[in-house]
């Protein structure tokens, strides 16, 4: 029997059952459809909390001077002075897997308002700071490259500052505080960011321009860290091997030296969070594949009722010139053309479902070619393991029984 | 007339149950010629219905050789048997088995589906000839739930001669319907028989083998009488005998 006939044998067939067809199909269709939209669920989430961790500056690279060997002692990193504007300016220029750096020279002071006072953390930077710490203005302005150049008199306050300094709620503005005898202009406050995962209040304190720190108050040409943001999350490994040969090479070390310095990344945290998402992506894809089962498990119930139902029509085809053969294909055929038409039917409505969700709920959702292709595949493979079963018992019914069935 | 369509040579079918052996016929042996009308007649446990699988080469004999069209069926295989039922003979069923919810015209097409060399203009060219031989012409649409039980006897009698067989076998054909349908389906029988169709008849009813030309009864698993009918009886004069439909 050829191809088309027995497709044609087989649409008639369903078409006579078209409610059966309908409801057996909607086993897959709800099936696939819960898949693909499962499967955007989990990966839109991934994505969403990856944003979150880039929000949080989880492409963020650090570089401390390390410790080093003088004359047989170890001396603390911190007080090696290794880091200057030459190394800031070269991985500036020639790494390319990092989109933004900064020095940071901080020291600590009293801040004087009035009559108030508040201990708290002076923090020289450049502009691009507050891209990397993802920093942003609530008030005011920030200090630009030419505050830097001129080592101005200006700083941007943290809440804390505020709420300890400005406790009417006048707005800091405009106004000149002290940091020991330094006056400093307030330009601009930073919006609240809480406290940090060690429990520091990262909004205790006082940015300003890395020159004016420098120069005015601690005289010095070192910086205590570097910070550097890679263009991506994935890029952070290329990143600080970049920074390491750069540092090298400013450095001046020779290969058989140790490191002077140190480069820290986020990575431990990212990979962390991203097996989360990752399992929970797995979760319920894992959910959503037992569902496109259970609906293959449905096509091979309503097969077996269906073949028992049509016993005297198979003993009837067999009776006028149908093999074994014909009749297992037709009714594997029909397994396919309902599998498939649900794969098709479930596709459109999970990628719709996905939509919807998103437009309904505000969930981010992501629909990925790989879940549509491999449900599709699933689904078309399901018909074909599910529907042979029935369709081989139909081909091997006597004839002779099939007809005198009631 | 030595054209042969079929012939039986001491036809045995036994069939085994647990430690029993029924031997359903003990040796069957009789020709049928091309353009015959036959009959087969018996009563229940005669051997008739098993002769019928037999004859249509749904069930192979436990010994004897049976030749349709001078091929031996003892020697096929299930799938050179199906293609035998396809292309040499047309069933006609006592409870008509047409597919439900499917148009006359579709039910009586299905035999020419499992012929492979046939487009689907020829399959409804055929199907549409073959209902016009039955006089259903105008029904080719309806769904066997539309069509009364002799006019879906007839559909089920265009389909056994879609595929131009040698031979129309009908099972108890007449079983399910009232005695002057019965005798409209008898007349259609005569018609094809005298366009030239082998027919072979298994029925209980005396009354439908005089119809016939020839009579094998069977008592047994044994042929005990094969007649010819000098005076066979014409369906048409029967049904105009018949008092007019009481309308009620």
């Amino acid at each position: 029997m050829s191809a088309i006939n027995l497709i044609r044998i087989a649409f008639r067939a369903l078409q006579r059952n078209k409610l059966r067809a309908f409801l057996t199909m909607l086993g897959i269709i709800i099936g696939v459809a819960a898949v693909i939209a499962m499967v955007a669920i989990g990966e839109g989430s991934k994505e969403s909390i990856q944003s979150q961790l880039s929000a949080m500056g989880s492409n963020m690279i650090t570089i401390l001077p390390s410790s080093n060997v003088s004359g047989g002692v170890r001396i603390e990193g911190a007080s090696f002075q290794t880091l200057t504007i030459v190394d800031v300016k070269a991985i500036q220029r020639n790494a390319e897997h990092v989109s933004a750096v900064s020095p940071v020279s901080s020291t600590k002071g009293q801040a004087i308002y009035g009559a108030l006072n508040w201990p708290t953390s002076l923090q020289g930077v450049a502009p691009s700071y507050f891209d990397i710490r993802k920093l942003e203005i609530a008030d005011g302005v920030s200090f630009t490259d030419a505050d830097v150049a001129t080592a101005a008199k200006v700083c941007v306050l943290g809440q804390t500052v505020i709420n300890n300094l400005f406790p009417s709620g006048e707005s800091p503005v405009g106004k000149v505080i002290r940091l020991n005898a330094i006056p400093l202009q307030v330009i601009g406050t930073l919006v609240p960011k809480g406290q940090s995962s060690f429990g520091q209040d990262q909004d205790d304190i006082i940015l300003t321009p890395y020159t004016t720190v420098q120069k005015r108050i601690l005289a010095t040409i070192y910086f205590q860290s570097i910070y550097a943001s890679a263009v991506s999350e994935g890029a952070s490994a290329q990143a600080t091997d970049e920074i390491t040969e750069i540092l090298r090479e400013t450095h001046r070390l020779r290969p058989t030296d140790e490191n002077n310095f140190q480069v820290r990344t986020m990575e431990e945290l990212i990979k962390t969070l991203s097996s989360t998402s990752s399992l929970l992506t797995v979760l319920l894809t894992a959910i959503a594949g037992i569902s496109l089962v259970i609906g293959g498990i449905g096509i091979m119930n309503i097969m077996y009722v269906s073949v028992t139902e049509r016993t005297r029509e198979i003993g009837l085809r067999m009776s006028i010139g149908a093999r074994g053969v014909d009749i297992l294909l037709q009714f594997l055929v029909e397994a396919i053309i309902i599998s498939v038409t649900g794969g098709i039917i479930g596709v459109v409505l999970g990628v719709t479902a996905a939509k919807v969700i998103t437009l309904a709920l505000g969930w981010p959702t992501i629909v990925s070619e790989s879940s549509i292709v491999l449900s599709f595949m699933v689904c078309a493979l399901t018909g074909v393991f599910f529907g042979y079963y029935p369709a081989q018992a139909a081909s091997r019914l006597d004839p002779i029984e099939a007809l005198r069935y009631e | 007339m030595n054209n042969k369509i079929l012939e039986l040579q001491q036809i045995k079918r036994e069939f085994v149950m647990g430690t029993e052996t029924v031997r359903a016929l003990k040796g069957v042996s009789f020709d049928v010629h091309a353009g015959e009308f036959v009959t087969i007649m018996g009563s229940s446990g005669s051997g008739k219905t098993t002769l019928l699988n037999l004859l249509g080469c749904l069930d192979k004999p436990t010994a004897g050789n049976y030749l349709l069209d001078g091929v031996d069926v003892g020697n096929l295989s299930r799938n050179e048997l199906a293609r035998l039922r396809n292309r040499k003979i047309g069933f006609v069923f006592q409870a008509y088995n047409l597919l439900p919810r499917t148009s006359a015209l579709e039910n009586v097409e299905l035999p020419l589906f499992y012929n492979p060399s046939l487009t689907a203009s020829e399959r409804k060219d055929k199907a549409v000839k073959a209902l016009e031989a039955v006089k259903l012409a105008d029904r080719l649409d309806h769904t066997p739930s539309q069509l009364s039980g002799g006019q879906q006897q007839r559909v089920a009698i265009a389909r056994a001669l879609v595929n131009q067989p040698v031979m129309i076998l009908a099972d108890e054909a007449t079983g399910n319907l009232d005695t002057r349908t019965s005798y409209e389906i008898m007349s259609l029988m005569q018609d094809l028989n005298k366009e030239g169709k082998t027919i072979v008849f298994v029925t209980h009813e005396p009354d439908i083998a005089a119809f016939s030309s020839r009579t094998v009864m069977l008592r047994d698993g044994k042929v005990v009488k094969d007649t010819v009918n000098e005076n066979v009886r014409s369906a048409r004069e029967a049904l105009e005998s018949l008092p007019p439909a009481d309308d009620y």
